[in-house]
Formats: structure tokens, C-alpha cells, sequence
């Protein structure tokens, strides 16, 4: 197996403009390393056809000089962005044969970079999961595992395929979303680097909808200049969008000095859960050391509300979901039920949507029509956004009090096992309790791996920024990745 | 807060998912047990605080009241399971 799709997006930016590599030899090779991964589950829908003529009109592009840093650059895309004339499903059988007539703002301002679509990729239903479990097209699984054990495990969710051909090194880096923590959970279970930026920097059009005013899409890389890279490309303002924010991008890779003197980085009380492993603890005071070694000032901080911030996502988000999810109605696009004799519209829609969504999306959508509904939309539904402004308050708090990021575990525990039996919803939505606060308050977060358990699965470290300072926040993020050095590769068993 | 199968038939209905009676007890748990852990957002104390409407404090911008697309009805049309003579087909809505 060729060594080109264990390039990093920087070295293949130079490889292609120094003439040591085409984009065509780039992209042959990932699509040969996509067709010897499918035990990974990883692209759902592989684009040869198109890739090559990308790669083709790329090489070109980079021979007449000035391309911009993506052309020629092999990226999966997950199946929530709605790509032109490519399946987009969002993995639910209710948008089974969608071909969107349009690209999505973010993967078109790839594409239109110079950016080779390698393919979609596996994700769980609708954005709704944390083990890519609930996907139409079945589970994608970790490249990695546990030492001296072939037990299969979770890439996390919902970027779960994004994270594991990321990982497997099948594309140089991929897109992802993040709602309640699906790039940054899916990102630390696989040791690569995935941000979340601040809400509204990239355009949410064209990418299949979950929660409004929570979804966020970002990168998912094999280092954080790749972030800073790909984050450039993907921002900027959209008017088709009107929650995109009209302010400038800057050059987020131009920031990474990895000079972190004099920053002040928050510890937060409030994330040391109880029963959290050890190994959680040993990473978190690891990275605390790296950043004060690193001539960083560590602070001791409060975020009091941090407690309520999963049962408030846990109302706000199936709310928005239940409003979003309605246009999936048999009419316009995706699937639609075989009727019976004399049933009408009611039925099929009903009809339609028993037979097209996963116990999950159907779960989500009734909580969210409950909390909506007459009656408990109060008590339910605007109490949660209460909260949601007291969590946001929180952090304005803390950031004006001088604190530039905050350091935190991204997850509670290093990927779990999959087919495990979860009989309670709520133990599933667990593994965002580091990650959901972000998302609730709009900020940019990066998850970044730092280390590895004892069973040797990678772990990562979440770092926190102010609104619209992803430069410094990667830059942060740059300088704790310097002092860990993680270098850990899964070994290939797919 | 217990969710009875009787709610639990309602919230279907509402959400236009059909599910079957013999589902509907375990849906009622499930339902119960959400609510249960959402049940802790009483514990705080938000006497005075608005709800958040806007992730990022910023003025939505408007755009000037003109067609800036459209003329595409094959390509609207394109993804339909029922289509015919430039409609979309459904069930008979009226009796």
C-alpha cells in the first residue's frame, strides 16, 4: 500500500507545488486505500469518477501557479453535506436515493478551492448518536484497538466515519459537524485533531439540519495546521445563510507560532466528574504541565452551571429537531411508504416516517414534540433556553475576568466497545458531557490527542476559546500539541 | 414526571410517527426516563433571565425583497417519489 494517504494537508500543499506528487497519484492512492478499508465502514458512498476528474483539473490548476492550499487535496465529505448530484442521506433510510440538485456552501467552497471528493462518509442518523451506531449503513469502526484485542470499537459519533478514515489514513484529512460534541467525541477516540468553530463561522446551507442553533460544521485532521488549513477554506460568510457571520477570516495557520507566554488558560472545577477513569485525571493534569511549561498561567476556574448543561441540550436539541426533521414527509424527496387502499395523507406521512427513521431520530423527535407541545412548552422548552443563557454567562464570565481558554478533558472515557447494550438513552448521551457546553454557548472548541490509556487507545484534551478567536485557540491547541507529541498510528488489521 | 402509554399515543400522533400499540408502553419508559434526567433544570433558579433566542449577539441582515432564483421546476420535481405533470402527487387530502 502506497505511503500518499499518510500525508498530512501542509506536506501534500508542497509536495504537489515542488511537482514531487500529482494530485492524480494522490487521489489513486486513497481510493485504493478507501477499497482495502471496508471493514471500517467508513465511506458509505466512494466517488471515484468524480475525484479523478478533480485530480485531474487540480494538477492543472497547480501548474499555472497561485492555487489555493486545498487544490489537489483528497477530503472525505460526511453524508450530512448535501453534495450535487452525489447520494446525500445524512444515513437514514428517509433519504434513501436523495441526489441533491445543489452543493452545500461549505463542501462547494472545497470543491471550488481545488479540493478532490473522495467520497461520503458513514455517520449516524441525522447527527443523533455518539458510536455511529444509528446509521442506515451500519457501523463504522475504529482503526483502532485495544492492545492484544480484536474487540471492534466505536469511532465515536456522530463524525464517526470521518474520524476513522482520517485515522486509517484513507483521505488527508474530512468534514464533520458538531452538535453536541460529533467532531470533537469522534476526533479524541481516534487521535486526530477536530474543531468546532465559534456559531455562525462556517454556513450551516446545504448541510442536512439537526438543531439549528446548535449545529456547527468543522475539520477533522491528522494535526492541528491542518485545522488551521482546512478552517480557512470552509468559513466565511454566507448569505444564504443569515446566522453566518459577515466578519473577516484570517489566516488561522499564519497564527500557529505555538508561543503561549503570558496566556491564561482556565481549569474548570465543574469538569471533574465523579467516577471519571484515572486515566482521564493523569491526561487532564498532563496537559495542565504542558501548558504551564509552555509559559502559560494556570487559573482555577467556576462554570456553575455546567451541571445542566446536558439536560438542557437534551430539551433544546430533539425541540429543534422535531421542527426540522417535519419536512421529511414522503412529498418532496426520499422515501415514501407503500400505501394501502383508502389510506390518506395522514397516513402516509405517518406511514412514511415510522418505516424511514431509526428508533433514535423517532425518539428525539417525540421528546422534542412533547417539550414543544401546549401546555409544556414553559416548563420544558423555555426553561432549558433560560439555562442555556445562564451556561453562555458563565463563560462570558470567566473570559472577562482575563481568561483567553479553557483546558478540559474531551471525553469522559477513551472509545467503548461497539454492540454494547445500552438499554437507557441517557447513558448514551453521557459522552457529551465534556463537549455540549460549547455548543450551548456558541463557542469554538478543538479536541487535540494528547496520550494514550493503558490498553493503549488514544485519548484527547479539549481546549476552549473566546468567540471568534480560533487563530488563538489553535494556536493554543498548537502549542500543547508540540509538548505531547503524539505520534501513535493504528496498526492496519482492515 | 411518568409518561403514560395514552400521552405517549398523543406525542405519535403529533410527530406524525406511527407506531404500533404494542410499542407503545417501552416508548412511554423511554419518554419517562428523558424526562426524568431533563427534570433536574428545575433545581435552577432563572427568576429574571431571558431565554436565549441568538447564539451570537448580531443583527440578522435582510436582503432586498427581489426573485434571485428560480425557473428550475424539473430540478425541484427531481427527487420526488410522486411527480407527475409538474406536481407533486399525493393521496387524496379532502374527503
Amino acid at each position: 500500500m502506497s505511503d500518499l494517504p499518510k500525508m498530512k494537508i501542509a506536506e501534500a500543499r508542497d509536495a504537489l507545488r515542488n511537482g514531487d506528487v500529482t494530485s492524480v497519484e494522490l487521489t489513486e492512492a486513497c481510493l485504493a486505500a478507501i477499497d482495502g478499508a471496508d471493514a471500517l465502514g467508513a465511506f458509505v458512498h466512494k466517488t471515484p469518477e468524480v475525484a479523478m476528474g478533480q485530480a485531474r483539473s487540480a494538477d492543472t490548476r497547480i501548474k499555472e501557479g497561485g492555487a489555493p492550499d486545498l487544490c489537489g487535496i483528497p477530503l472525505g465529505i460526511k453524508d450530512l453535506f448535501c453534495t450535487k448530484g452525489v447520494p446525500s442521506q445524512a444515513a437514514s433510510r428517509i433519504l434513501e436515493g436523495f441526489r441533491p440538485e445543489y452543493e452545500s456552501t461549505v463542501s462547494g467552497k472545497l470543491l471550488d478551492d481545488g479540493a478532490v471528493m473522495l467520497g461520503k462518509l458513514n455517520m449516524d442518523e441525522f447527527a443523533m448518536g455518539s458510536s455511529n451506531e444509528t446509521s442506515a449503513y451500519g457501523n463504522a469502526v475504529n482503526p483502532w484497538r485495544r492492545n492484544g484485542d480484536e474487540t471492534a470499537l466505536t469511532p465515536g459519533g456522530s463524525s464517526g466515519g470521518s474520524a476513522a478514515a482520517v485515522a486509517a489514513d484513507l483521505c488527508l484529512a474530512a468534514t464533520g459537524t458538531d452538535t453536541g460534541g460529533s467532531i470533537r467525541q469522534p476526533a479524541a477516540f481516534t487521535g486526530i485533531t477536530g474543531i468546532k468553530p465559534t456559531y455562525g463561522r462556517c454556513s450551516r446551507w446545504g448541510i442536512v439540519a439537526f438543531a439549528s442553533s446548535l449545529d456547527q460544521a468543522g475539520p477533522m485532521t491528522k494535526d492541528v495546521r491542518d485545522a488551521a488549513i482546512m478552517l480557512r477554506a470552509m468559513c466565511g460568510h454566507d448569505p444564504k445563510d443569515s446566522t453566518s457571520a459577515d466578519l473577516p477570516v484570517p489566516d488561522f495557520e499564519a497564527m500557529l507560532t505555538g508561543d503561549i507566554r503570558g496566556k491564561t488558560i482556565g481549569i474548570p472545577r465543574e469538569y471533574r466528574m465523579e467516577g471519571m477513569p484515572d486515566a482521564i485525571e493523569t491526561l487532564w493534569a498532563e496537559g495542565r504541565k504542558m501548558l504551564e511549561d509552555a509559559g502559560a498561567i494556570l487559573r482555577d476556574i467556576s462554570l456553575p452551571h455546567t451541571k445542566y448543561a446536558l439536560p438542557a441540550y437534551y430539551v433544546i436539541a430533539p425541540a429543534e429537531a422535531s421542527s426540522n426533521l417535519a419536512r421529511y414527509d414522503g412529498v418532496r424527496y426520499g422515501h415514501r411508504a407503500k400505501l394501502s387502499q383508502g389510506d390518506g395523507i395522514t397516513e402516509m406521512y405517518e406511514k412514511t416516517r415510522a418505516e424511514g427513521f431509526g428508533d433514535e431520530v423517532k425518539r428525539r423527535v417525540m421528546v422534542g414534540t412533547y417539550v414543544l407541545s401546549a401546555g409544556f412548552y414553559d416548563a420544558y422548552y423555555n426553561r432549558a433556553r433560560k439555562v442555556r443563557t445562564l451556561i453562555k454567562r458563565d463563560f462570558e464570565q470567566v473570559f472577562a475576568e482575563g481568561i483567553d481558554a479553557i483546558l478540559t478533558p474531551a471525553t469522559p472515557s477513551a472509545a467503548f466497545e461497539l454492540g454494547r447494550q445500552v438499554e437507557d438513552p441517557v447513558e448514551m448521551y453521557l459522552n457529551d458531557v465534556f463537549t455540549v457546553t460549547v455548543n450551548l454557548a456558541g463557542l469554538p472548541g478543538v479536541a487535540i490527542p494528547t496520550g494514550t490509556d493503558s490498553q493503549g487507545l488514544p485519548l484527547g484534551l479539549q481546549l476552549i476559546g473566546r468567540p471568534w478567536e480560533e487563530g488563538d485557540l489553535l494556536n493554543t491547541a498548537y502549542a500543547l500539541e508540540q509538548a505531547a507529541g503524539f505520534v501513535a498510528k493504528p496498526s492496519q488489521w482492515w | 414526571m411518568s409518561i403514560d402509554t395514552e400521552t405517549a399515543a398523543r406525542v405519535a400522533k403529533l410527530a406524525r410517527i406511527r407506531v404500533e400499540e404494542a410499542e407503545l408502553p417501552a416508548l412511554a419508559q423511554e419518554f419517562s426516563r428523558i424526562l426524568d434526567f431533563v427534570e433536574q433544570l428545575n433545581e435552577v433558579d432563572v427568576e429574571g433571565v431571558e431565554p436565549m433566542v441568538s447564539v451570537t449577539p448580531m443583527r440578522l441582515k435582510r436582503r432586498e425583497d427581489v426573485v434571485t432564483d428560480g425557473g428550475m421546476q424539473d430540478r425541484v420535481l427531481a427527487n420526488a417519489p410522486d411527480a407527475r405533470e409538474g406536481f407533486f402527487a399525493v393521496p387524496k387530502v379532502v374527503e
